[in-house]
């Protein structure tokens, strides 16, 4: 295999828990394709591939961003077995499983999978719940809460009278998307 | 706790979590939540939900990202994945170009301005120079359309050359309307100004060969005759000039060349006046694009009352016109110009009487549209 420059590494990571288009292309572009192979080579699809490499990409920047964060192997070797812990998986289900050889490393990432199937489960809900939660109150929430908006910037936006009003549903819409996230929690 | 006070508290609480206090709120703050188990549950909480929150946003964007990223290199063939067809692909198309566009929509507009300014400091000290002269650039745009033309042809492996090249030639464009049906037209001076070539096009896209045969940059006017051979003597002029300026608030409509299609506007005359209380002109209120200067205003009558002219620079949504007893004026001064020798065009009288007066806008506008001629320059 081929030596592997760590501080490369590093630095395409750190790009990448920011959100950084470039580090996130390049390791997209890097490793998109070995993957697909396994896939495609254990009765997978281009969509089946497509799918599973955007969710260990999503399991590669959530642990990116974790303040602990150390990289014990490649992106490659990392971005691999998450891949083919999650194919597995899914196999599994239809009662299939891995047939070929694997030409790259493989490492433990159930600790990994794990947490990030937690936090799957979570956004799930919290999708669930916006949904729910219908508008205006999704989009006053997101003018708030993402695209960080002041309460005078909203009032104008959404047409309210005054700062204030805007405030008193925000309030309202915030109450109401808690309700319905933790009582999907409860259920 | 009542609705008010949780309000209040929520704003507070998350003051603190974002990181909004100053020092000393802080340290208040603190030592409440010290005090006050609900308080300090509550800090912990929303604390959770809003970490919870934040990263359905994070996760939300970065799905995104890997989307186009995906898209992105697929198209580039840096990844062997199927490549996007049909309606996908004009998406793709669309969105990859998009800021392209928007970004030589800019320069383009910032360049137009520029030119306009320019034009100003150097041409007139009359008020008109005050006014932002309503022109389209054609050749910015034909070179924009030809430009993302080609972009898709070679996408596409196509050899095609883009085949607009016709209308590179014009620089300028505006809207002229028929004086005289055996081939005399009327603009703005400033949509013929330093002109080489004229051309005037009719609303079924035909193009026929003009030149300026009287201007007046004081009145902002220019007589076009049309020297094409293939131009057909009109059908009598359908409407009438007024000399009479029209009363205030009456109603008004207009026909003109924004676009390579004709464009029916109305609007009502909001003033008797022009800029700066210039009684050449009258002050309209009208929805008016570059490209609109030089066309006709009419009233409910089918009388034409002015030519619309600029548009003011500061104050955008105001619209002047200059009035239509400028063109008889016109008229007597070329009579009397010993240096314009066309007797047909001295001989011209505008009839003040129009045959539309009694229809409804639709047939109107459908009797005037073969007088209304998009003006082309170079």
């Amino acid at each position: 295999m081929k030596e592997v420059n760590l501080d490369q590494e590093l630095l395409l990571l750190k790009g990448l828990a920011k959100n950084d288009k470039k580090a996130t292309e390049t390791i997209y572009r890097l490793n998109f394709n070995v993957i697909q192979a396994m896939i495609l080579n254990n009765n997978g699809d281009e969509d089946d591939a497509k799918d599973i490499f955007q969710e260990s990409m999503v399991v590669l920047f959530e642990k990116s961003r974790l303040a602990d964060f150390e990289l014990t192997c490649s992106i490659k070797t990392f971005l691999y077995s998450v891949s083919r812990r999650l194919w597995l998986k899914k196999l599994t289900q239809n009662n299939k499983t891995i047939s070929h050889n694997d030409d790259i490393d493989i490492v433990m990432v159930d600790d990994d999978i794990e947490s990030h199937e937690r936090k799957d489960a979570e956004y799930e809900l919290m999708q669930q719940s916006i949904i729910k939660l219908g508008e205006p109150c999704k989009s006053i929430l997101e003018a708030f809460y993402f695209k960080k908006q002041n309460m005078q910037e909203i009032a104008e936006n959404f047409g309210y009278t005054n700062a204030e009003n805007a405030k008193n549903q925000k309030y309202k819409c915030l109450m109401r998307l808690k309700k319905l996230f933790f009582k999907q929690i409860d259920k | 706790m009542k609705e008010k006070d949780s309000i209040i508290l929520l704003e507070i609480v998350e003051r603190y979590i974002l990181g909004e206090m100053n020092p000393d709120e802080r340290m208040h703050f603190e030592q409440l939540r010290k005090n006050d188990v609900e308080i300090d549950q509550m800090v912990v909480e929303h604390t959770l939900f809003l970490q919870k929150m934040n990263r359905f946003n994070e996760w939300n964007k970065f799905s995104t990202s890997l989307e186009t990223i995906h898209t992105h290199l697929s198209e580039e063939g840096k990844i062997t994945a199927p490549k996007l067809k049909g309606k996908a692909k004009v998406i793709y198309l669309f969105e990859k170009y998009k800021k392209t566009a928007a970004i030589a929509a800019s320069i383009a507009g910032v360049t137009a301005l520029t030119v306009s300014a320019a034009m100003f400091a150097f041409s007139s000290k009359n008020p008109e120079s005050q006014l932002v002269q309503l022109k389209t650039d054609l050749n910015q745009l034909a070179n924009k359309t030809i430009r993302q033309d080609a972009e898709i042809y070679q996408l596409k492996n196509q050899t095609l050359n883009a085949k607009e090249n016709k209308n590179i030639a014009y620089t300028k464009g505006g809207t002229s309307f028929v004086l005289d049906s055996r081939g005399y037209l009327v603009t703005n001076y400033h949509v013929i100004e330093n002109a080489q070539n004229i051309a005037v096009q009719n609303s079924s896209g035909k193009e026929f060969k003009a030149i300026a045969i009287y201007s007046d940059s004081h009145k902002d006017l220019a007589i076009l005759k049309i020297i094409d051979s293939s131009f057909k003597e009109l059908a009598a002029i359908p409407y009438g000039f007024s000399k009479k300026t029209g009363d205030l608030a009456e109603p008004i409509f207009t026909l003109g060349y924004p676009k390579e299609e004709i464009v029916y506007g109305q609007g009502y005359l909001s003033s008797r006046t022009g800029y700066n209380g210039d009684t050449l002109s009258c002050q309209i209120e009208i929805a008016a694009n570059r490209g609109n200067s030089g066309s006709p205003i009419l009233n409910s009558h089918g009388d034409i009352i002015g030519i619309l002219n600029g548009r003011q620079k500061d104050l955008v949504g105001f619209t002047f016109a200059i009035q239509a007893s400028n063109i008889f004026s016109a008229l007597k001064d070329i009579k009397s110009d010993t240096n314009i020798n066309d007797s047909l065009l001295s001989n011209i009288k505008l009839s003040a009487k129009s045959n539309i007066a009694g229809m409804n806008r639709t047939q109107q506008v459908k009797k005037l549209q073969d007088y209304i001629f998009m003006v082309k320059v170079n």
